[in-house]
């Protein structure tokens, strides 16, 4: 049943291949500074200890709540922020330490497309030339064949080329992802982290950025980081889906057996909060509600971080941090009774 | 159902006047709504929902604004046209409004306590004991545990879930017949969404409010309306009990909007998409104005408007073109 679904699944040997990116132990503080001296007195850990693995070709959807630290990783393993600790390796190298100056080197291959469509684009410049930056900044290309490849990307993305000069505000939310989306791809990148994509877009306008993403997926051969709250759209998109829940990962698996056999409560819970455009679905279902609010990722309660809200938390679950484990083949969670059956 | 509607809204035309020129934002829109009843409104951005109903109470800004055409009748008075004093005491007294976002809809600078107890006070006369006693009931009553220490907290000490919480109590307090949510649970988690809906369904167990509640998610409503309409453009374009409009839904918008939703079995395939864009809506309607993306276009939807009529009983459309019989409505 994975077979079909893990593109990774023609390779017998999965685990052997080497991952196009590899994270390991990531973690991200910020500081909370106070007082005049702007003294530190505690951090926000926002990302705090995920390790995964993306491999070619495939999207790996990262879902969770806001506060989660979802967007944080996204940007750390792009090295869009200096990481804490832990390593993000790009192709079997290490970009963890390298210079602004080496890791401009690796741009071209990995590239991000932004939430918001309306703040991700300078106002005061044309399409062709927002388009045309990374062309020009990685010296890709220039003259005449840069405006062929700027009119080959928006006809890619589905826009009409002859709207190449005119500006952001002329376009709506849909399109202005579209241009947001012919950026990521200029340089022909491997890899994209794609943070809440649709997130800020219109249900019928939706559909339209995920099919342009997947079309663009099989032709140009990507391979995604697909971040999301949206738990129905990452199940039509991703292959594998990670949850994350305050900073850490909770259950990481193919994205059939996330949905049919979740074996964390917050994957449940989360499962069973999403409710499901059909009244006589919706009339039966049965439901868990959490209790309370995710808790503040600079005091994460002690043992499990999900404690303070499960349903089914024994008095182990306050003390013991549970170990990251792979319970089934590719099917990884971090939760003492996840194995227990019945609960 | 046979009961007369509390609310029935009939030919409201809102436009806004702006340096761009007008903005038809709401055409000749006519609903009603029953004592009790549960009304979803589903609709995208600038489709019409939240101005239509945020006309009823007279809330948008005039100018820009204005009301140019329509009755809304609620109590046997006609709240587009009676005045201020009158609209006042309707206001958060017999119409309750709850807002998208609780982080900005409540003072900064007050306690919840005494936000609840404002409307206790001006409406129902409450002197500081009652209203405080009463707003500590409403805050256990929305599912807010220590709801007498909460009543002196500042919105700032809660969280977003408890804040909308807050604000379900304010819309309840003076036990209106009718709750206008503007699309309550947008701005929260879905886990918290949850808890939310929970609250909303159980309440609507215990008082007999009828509820209009606005969203663009046709799941949130799937479980909670009785009947749904469907807005696009500013106009209505279709009406149902909610079973019928899931089930067998007559527009194409409406066709498109469920066929567009990532399914179960349909996985890894092209998702269904309505092409194009929702309209601007400069200009006043001459047509239908979902023609330009509708894979059923005729001649006749371009050139005429077409009206909400009955395709199925309490089940209304406004379409030219019956997709289920693939021939034009009757009259068409």
């Amino acid at each position: 049943m994975v077979a079909e679904f893990t593109k990774e699944a023609d390779d017998p040997a999965g685990s052997e291949e080497r991952p196009l990116v590899r994270v390991t132990n990531l973690k991200k503080y910020f500081p909370i500074m106070k007082g005049v001296f702007r003294r530190q007195i505690g951090s926000v850990r926002a990302v705090d200890g995920v390790s995964f693995d993306i491999y070619r070709g495939e999207t790996l959807g990262l879902v969770g709540e806001s506060g989660s630290g979802k967007s944080t990783a996204g940007r750390a393993i792009l090295k869009l922020e200096e990481v804490t600790d832990g390593t993000v390796a790009f192709d079997g190298q290490d970009i963890t330490g390298l210079s602004t100056q080496q890791v401009r080197k690796l741009r071209p291959r990995m590239q991000m497309v932004f939430q918001n469509p309306h703040a991700s684009l300078n106002p005061r410049m044309t399409v062709a030339s927002i388009i045309g930056e990374p062309l020009l900044e990685h010296k890709a290309s220039k003259g005449r064949e840069r405006q062929e490849r700027i009119e080959e990307l928006l006809t890619l993305v589905g826009l009409d080329p002859s709207h190449a000069n005119r500006y952001p505000h002329e376009f709506s939310g849909g399109q202005r992802q579209r241009i947001g989306i012919a950026r990521a791809i200029a340089l022909n990148p491997e890899f994209i982290v794609c943070d809440e994509p649709i997130a800020a877009l219109d249900v019928s306008i939706q559909s339209q950025v995920v099919n342009l993403l997947q079309d663009l997926q099989n032709s140009l051969e990507l391979s995604y980081l697909f971040i999301s709250h949206d738990l129905s759209m990452v199940r039509h998109i991703a292959d594998r889906v990670a949850v994350m829940y305050l900073g850490t990962l909770v259950e990481l698996a193919p994205v059939e057996e996330l949905y049919d056999d979740p074996k964390h409560p917050y994957t449940r819970a989360l499962h069973s909060s999403v409710p499901v455009p059909d009244p006589v679905v919706e009339a039966v279902r049965p439901r868990v509600i959490l209790e309370g609010d995710i808790p503040s990722p600079s005091n994460p309660p002690p043992g499990c971080r999900f404690n303070t809200r499960c349903p089914v938390a024994q008095e182990r679950c306050s003390q013991d941090v549970p170990e990251w484990r792979e319970i089934e083949p590719g099917h990884w969670v971090s939760c003492h009774f996840a194995d227990t059956p019945g609960w | 159902m046979t009961d007369r509607p509390i609310l029935d809204v009939s030919g409201l035309t809102t436009k806004f006047h702006t340096q761009d020129g007008i903005v038809h934002a709401v055409n000749d829109v006519s609903f009603s709504l029953n004592p009790g009843e549960f009304l979803g409104v589903v609709g995208e951005s600038g489709s019409g929902k939240s101005v239509t109903m945020m006309s009823l109470l007279r809330l948008i800004p005039m100018p820009p604004g204005e009301i140019t055409d329509g009755t809304a009748m609620f109590d046997d008075q006609d709240l587009l046209s009676i005045n201020g004093d009158e609209l006042r005491k309707v206001r958060g007294g017999k119409i309750g409004f709850i807002f998208q976002d609780p982080m900005t809809s409540l003072n900064p600078v007050f306690t919840v306590g005494r936000q609840i107890e404002e409307s206790l006070r001006l409406h129902k006369d409450m002197n500081s004991k009652e209203a405080r006693a009463r707003s500590t009931e409403l805050l256990t009553m929305v599912g807010i545990p220590d709801a007498d220490q909460r009543v002196t907290n500042f919105p700032h000490e809660l969280s977003g879930g408890m804040r909308q919480r807050v604000m379900i109590a304010i819309a309840l307090a003076c036990s209106p017949k009718v709750i206008i949510a503007d699309e309550p649970t947008t701005a929260l988690d879905v886990t918290v969404q949850a808890q939310i809906i929970e609250i909303v369904r159980d309440l609507r167990e215990k008082l007999d409010t009828a509820v209009i509640w606005i969203t663009h998610d046709l799941g949130v409503i799937a479980g909670l309306a009785d009947r749904v309409l469907v807005m696009y453009g500013g106009q209505i374009v279709e009406e149902a009990p909610v079973r019928d409009l899931y089930g067998r839904p007559e527009h194409p918008y409406t066709q498109g909007l469920l066929q567009s939703l990532p399914r179960l079995d349909q996985r890894g395939q092209e998702l269904h998409s309505i092409e194009g864009q929702p309209p601007t809506m400069h200009v006043a309607p001459t047509g239908c104005s979902f023609a330009p993306r509708c894979p059923f276009v005729h001649e006749r939807c371009i050139k005429e408007v077409p009206k909400l009529t009955e395709a199925a009983p309490e089940h209304r459309v406004a379409c030219w073109w019956d997709t289920h019989k693939g021939e034009a409505r009757n009259g068409g």
